[in-house]
């Protein structure tokens, strides 16, 4: 008890207890904020280290001899790729031979497994669009099969392979061998920004590209129909809208459809679209306007607020000089709103971008993501995916080179999210105006 | 005429239209703007508005209500015997529309001429074979009557979009006349647009109205639908989940929504406390600087897409947990069979939250009056005094709208629970076992290849339509509190 | 005006200097906001601080129980003592400070808890009651100094803030009083009051004078010369004048104190 005769410069036992807690509330604090910073550079941390591996290859470098004969007869078989692959294995076999590496893989069978099973087909393609080529020798560079890539990566153990039918353990010890002699090596791999989704058990060979145009088609429809139909209902609600029930209505109905969980847009995209409108499935306009629908209330909500706070003064002042209402709304109200509309619009979009689960109830899986729209009509209305639908669909194949292409992907996703915001940001920073 | 040609076409009417009733308007002034009521554009865009409006409005209400009216006239025409054997009209009808579809799709591609596709005697097994080499599969022979259907189906679609072409651009035609007509320098052009914009601003926002209707509709009917083919009583009272697509399977709700609730309250504990509290330090203790630095840090975590926490959850957090909790884990307990469970997804789904409970608390406890703190501070009161027995019990109200908002979330969340919890239903008490979830489920009955007229497949609507209904619940009540909240203190 | 006569028949009696504030400076960032103020504030006394808007003395008050503390940007040089203890000495812990300095602020702020909570918050956190019968007898006590027992004694447990805004007024300062202060200091206390209200505050305050050091800040004139026994008068962010009350108000020394109770200047 602060007695009367106590002196201020003496701190009582009761003080020095609530000073206790004090630091120990402080304490809580601290950790609170540091816990969660934790888990973002632990969430960071994990997508770089298991996400920038997506970015290189593996693959196996040798001069190919393009004998005429051989292609001929490849071409004049039945299962054309199988012959092209003995082509590369035997010349592969002698090479390996020449270099005089020990290894106890000598069959043909058992090289091809250090292959991409697509590698037959790059080099197929390769001499059907260069006939000239054939008769010569040609530098070939060919993707190595996944687990070769692993094991160059790290991801693969000797110990790893000892129940893995796909690679012989003794595969390895060659591998090194050519590594050493630079026949293996490892290096960007373009086709994993560029490519589309590959077969389960082509790992190698996926890319995120095409489901990267879907999203982009997707995001085009967004902005298209968002935008416009977000800042129409804004200027309603926020200029226009007399007081009553109705406005009070769509006002909740607003913010209440912010809340709504994604998946019930999507449930709505495939009842009204698909089902009733019977519009393409998996096609990027759909996605587009699930995502649209989705995103139409954070563009409102933000919308509203940049057109509040514009002065009323600004008003009052175009109203003066005999303006109509609706021209002191679209000349002058409007522009001065427009950097924050935008940021919001940019807001909208980033989150739209990475929404996953309606797009699968309409059907932008990732394994649809395998052709590249013909064109811009085809880009809205043919089958695709979109990036965080082909990040889940490689997340579900159970394959570590998937799981690693699977936080690739992420890379790809948060960098164009990154760019959004910045942009955003940087908007905001340069046109914010204080009234 | 395809709709993409209608289209162009209307715009360049649109054009037409702005530029001769403009040029009217002036003229009638005697090219004197100040003459004139409105300023030329204005009787141009008056014209292009009558143009595109009731043309645009009739089209769109063609092609909505097309496929309904051709549906339900080749549908009077489905012989009994086709429908009998186990089969609904929707799948004969889907069955139509597909080799319809097929059939335009040859003739598009020069496989097949329009006669032949008209002619009523032809080779089935050619037609499917034409149509595979199109890229239409279809899956069984074609039988007689379907094709006799498709045919009809096909002959009134095109009368359909003959008729449509010639309305709408007929439209357009007296629209653009009587705009026209009614150009003259007295003419109130302005008012007339203006209203149509305005028009059009309300129609843009009954767009949000239009959408919740839409939820509301397409969860409705196809709840009513399946609660035809499986007892309601089943869906909402029974323990038992396990759908099988052959028949037979027991729909029963509950361990789903024991899944989802266990993983909400897992979620919840974590992000709570850890949002609350650093709400709390951040907006009372934390410099200028250290705020500067950890607030936007900690609202990147709500930047995230929810697919980069669900591989987080499936591929770091669960296997993570598993080396603690698992067969040879360092505690030597063998709690966690495998990576998915409802601690896995909870715990991540409460990562995910963190920012979200933190920025909505942080909002709420800034708006407690600073006087209240002065009040205590004035009686002597430590900051954590102060902030305990003051600002928190004031801004009660606002925290538990912030929760429950935040519990809506964990309860719609879907990514994260799909990847990270598991598939198998189960009414368990353990968290580590592996749980399913509302959401993981609509995902999984709806994404599979079963027909959607099953009640596999149609289940789906009516998990949607509880999870809507209590979301729902969860958010018009959060919002309500939040929002008497600030009026308490505005 | 004012009554002449009635403010020098007012009886002075020397009392012990409870405050001593010597060469004060406040700084707000870069803003100058008190300049080398020097005052001695007697006990069982009041003393009324007058000047223009931000003339300095809301912020000298509360340096006197170390309110500024809570600002980030506000920094106070020179010493300030209490029973000549300097309260900004390192080791004075400013909690324990503010017990001994209750604080009662211009807007009345009762916390959004029922009448008995709000007086028991602060003996609460002091660990003043060793039981339930013991916080009731404060309760009780500070109730009735702060002349609003009778009002509410039937309502203890209603929302301290349903009541009427003169009420809700006393009531702080009961909540002040009911952490034995030996020092009271108002910012201000009645200007969101009515007069009615304004003159039960005033009344209350002539009252407290028995027990406690009050220093408060008005900027009613008429106030001033009403309440307190001391008047120091702030310009600019000095202290220009200090004296007895009846003095200060009939026979300034000072030409700006002259302007400002003439209604020249403020």
């Amino acid at each position: 008890m602060t007695g009367k005769k106590s002196s201020l410069l003496e701190l009582d036992a009761r003080t020095k207890k609530r000073n206790a807690a004090e630091k120990r509330f402080q304490y809580f604090g601290i950790g609170a904020v540091t816990v969660g910073l934790l888990f973002l550079i632990v969430l960071l941390t994990t997508i770089v280290s298991n996400g920038t591996r997506a970015f290189t290859q593996t693959f196996v470098t040798f001069e190919l001899v393009l004998d005429t004969a051989e292609i001929e007869a490849a071409e004049a078989s039945f299962v054309k790729t199988s012959k092209y692959r003995d082509i590369i294995t035997a010349q592969l076999a002698a090479k390996v031979e020449e270099l005089g590496f020990e290894t106890e893989l000598t069959s043909a069978d058992d090289l091809k497994q250090i292959f991409s099973s697509g590698a037959a087909g790059t080099l197929r393609e390769y001499v059907l669009a260069n006939p000239e080529s054939i008769g010569t020798t040609e530098v070939f560079k060919f993707r190595t099969s996944s687990r070769v890539d692993g094991y160059s990566k790290g991801r693969v153990t000797r110990e790893s392979l000892a129940r893995d039918k796909n690679l012989a353990p003794a595969a390895l010890d060659l591998v090194d061998q050519m590594q050493e002699a630079g026949l293996v090596d490892r290096s960007f791999n373009w086709t994993f920004i560029t490519g589309s989704d590959a077969s389960e058990s082509r790992p190698e060979q996926a890319g995120i590209g095409v489901s990267m145009i879907g999203s982009f088609f997707m995001m085009l429809v967004v902005l298209v129909f968002a935008l416009p139909i977000g800042v129409a209902a804004s200027i309603y609600l926020e200029e226009f809208a007399p007081k009553n029930r109705l406005t009070d209505i769509i006002e909740v109905n607003i913010s209440n459809l912010a809340a709504v969980p994604s998946i019930v847009f999507g449930i709505l995209g495939l009842a009204v679209f698909i089902q009733f409108a019977h519009l393409p499935q998996s096609a990027p306009l759909v996605g587009g306007l699930v995502l649209t629908l989705m995103t139409l209330p954070t563009i409102i909500i933000s919308t509203r607020a940049s057109l509040k706070s514009v002065p009323p003064s600004i008003r009052e002042a175009a109203l003066g000089v005999g303006a109509s209402k609706m021209q002191t709304v679209f000349h002058h109200v409007l522009p001065l709103a427009m950097p924050g509309i935008l940021t919001g619009t940019i807001i909208g979009l980033a989150q739209a971008l990475g929404e996953t689960a309606p797009l699968l109830l309409i059907g932008m899986v990732g394994f649809i993501a395998s052709n590249y729209p013909e064109g811009v009509a085809s880009g809205f209305l043919d089958p695709n995916s979109a990036m965080p639908a082909q990040i889940f669909e490689w997340a579900k194949r159970a394959d570590p080179a998937y799981y690693e292409r699977a936080w690739g992907g992420i890379i790809v996703l948060l960098g164009f999210l990154m760019t959004m915001n910045m942009i955003a940001i940087l908007m905001r920073r340069r046109f914010e105006r204080r009234w | 005429m395809p709709v993409l040609w209608l289209l162009t076409l209307l715009l360049a009417l649109a054009l037409v239209g702005y530029v001769l009733a403009r040029r009217r308007a002036l003229a009638s002034a005697g090219g004197n703007t100040r003459n004139l009521h409105s300023l030329p554009s204005y009787y141009g865009s008056n014209a292009a508005l009558f143009v595109l409006v009731p043309s645009l409005l009739v089209l769109a209400l063609w092609l909505v209500l097309q496929p309904i009216l051709i549906g339900a006239s080749v549908r009077g025409d489905i012989p009994p015997e086709i429908v009998s054997d186990g089969s609904s009209f929707g799948l004969v009808m889907s069955d139509v529309r597909r080799l319809a579809d097929g059939l335009d799709a040859a003739v598009g591609q020069g496989a097949m001429s329009a006669e032949e596709a008209r002619a009523t005697e032809v080779n089935f097994d050619d037609v499917r074979a034409v149509l595979g080499s199109v890229g239409v599969a279809l899956g069984s022979a074609v039988d007689t009557n379907v094709l006799r259907l498709a045919q009809s189906y096909r002959a009134i679609s095109a009368t359909f979009d003959m008729v449509r072409t010639v309305i709408v651009l007929g439209l357009a035609i007296a629209g653009f006349l009587y705009a026209y007509s009614r150009t003259n320098a007295d003419f109130r052009a302005r008012n007339t647009v203006e209203r149509a914009i305005l028009a059009i601003l309300i129609v843009a926002a009954s767009i949000a109205i239009l959408t919740t209707v839409g939820i509301v509709l397409s969860l409705i009917f196809n709840t009513i639908e399946f609660f035809q083919l499986y007892p309601a009583s089943e869906f909402f009272f029974s323990t038992v989940w396990s759908p099988s697509f052959g028949g037979g399977s027991e729909l029963g709700m509950l361990p789903l929504l024991w899944g989802t609730l266990y993983i909400s309250l897992v979620a919840l504990l974590v992000a709570v406390p850890i949002g609350l509290l650093s709400a709390i330090y951040l907006s009372e203790y934390a410099g200028p600087a250290v705020r500067a630095f950890a607030k936007p840090l900690l609202e990147l975590l709500a930047g995230i897409p929810t697919i980069v926490y669900g591989l987080f959850a499936l591929l770091t957090v669960g296997p993570f947990l598993v080396s603690f909790f698992g067969q040879d884990g360092h505690l030597g307990v063998n709690w966690m069979g495998g990576g998915t469970a409802v601690m896995t997804a909870g715990l991540v789904m409460g990562i995910m939250l963190i920012p979200f409970v933190s920025s909505l608390s942080d909002d709420i406890i800034n708006a407690v009056p600073q006087s209240m703190r002065d009040g205590s501070f004035g009686l002597g009161a430590t900051r954590s005094e102060t902030i305990k027995q003051v600002v928190l019990p004031a801004a009660l109200p606002g925290i538990v709208g912030a929760i429950l908002l935040a519990a809506s979330r964990a309860i719609g969340e879907t990514m994260i629970v799909v990847l990270g919890a598991g598939a198998a239903a189960r009414l368990s008490l353990n968290p580590f076992e592996a749980m399913t979830t509302v959401t993981a489920k609509i995902v999984s009955q709806l994404t599979g290849d079963s027909d959607f007229a099953s009640p596999e497949a149609l289940v789906a609507f009516s998990l949607g339509m509880t999870l809507f209904v209590i979301t729902l619940g969860l958010n018009v009540f959060a919002l309500y509190i939040v929002r008497k909240y600030r009026e308490q203190y505005e | 005006m004012y009554d002449d006569n009635h403010l020098a028949e007012r009886t002075v009696t020397q009392n012990d200097i409870k405050i001593s504030a010597n060469k004060v400076n406040v700084h707000y960032g870069e803003s100058h906001a008190i300049k080398d103020v020097d005052v001695a504030i007697e006990d069982k006394t009041v003393t009324a601080f007058i000047g223009p808007s931000g003339c300095g003395k809301s912020t000298f008050l509360r340096c006197i129980n170390r309110m500024n503390d809570t600002i980030d940007i506000c920094r106070v040089t020179g010493d300030i003592r209490i029973d000549n203890e300097d309260i900004y000495d390192r080791k004075v812990d400013p909690v324990q400070l503010r017990a001994k300095v209750g604080m009662v602020f211009q807007k009345p702020n009762p916390f959004p808890k029922s009448i008995y909570d709000n007086i028991a918050y602060g003996p609460r956190i002091h660990g003043l009651a060793r039981s339930k019968a013991d916080m009731d007898e404060i309760v009780e006590k500070s109730l009735r100094r702060g002349a609003i027992w009778d009002e509410v004694k039937d309502r203890l447990h209603a929302p301290g803030t349903g009541l009427s805004g003169g009420q809700q007024q006393r009531l702080c300062i009961a909540r002040a009083v009911a952490t034995e202060p030996e020092v009271l200091l108002m910012d201000e206390p009645c200007s969101a009051l009515d007069p009615i209200a304004t003159s039960q505050v005033e009344e209350l305050i002539d009252e407290l004078r028995k027990n406690y050091s009050l220093v408060i800040v008005t900027h009613s004139m008429q106030q001033a010369a009403r309440v307190s026994q001391k008047t120091a008068f702030f310009h600019l962010g000095t202290l220009v004048e200090y004296g007895d009350t009846g003095q200060i108000f009939t026979n300034p020394t000072d030409e700006r104190t002259e302007s400002y109770i003439t209604g020249r200047i403020g």
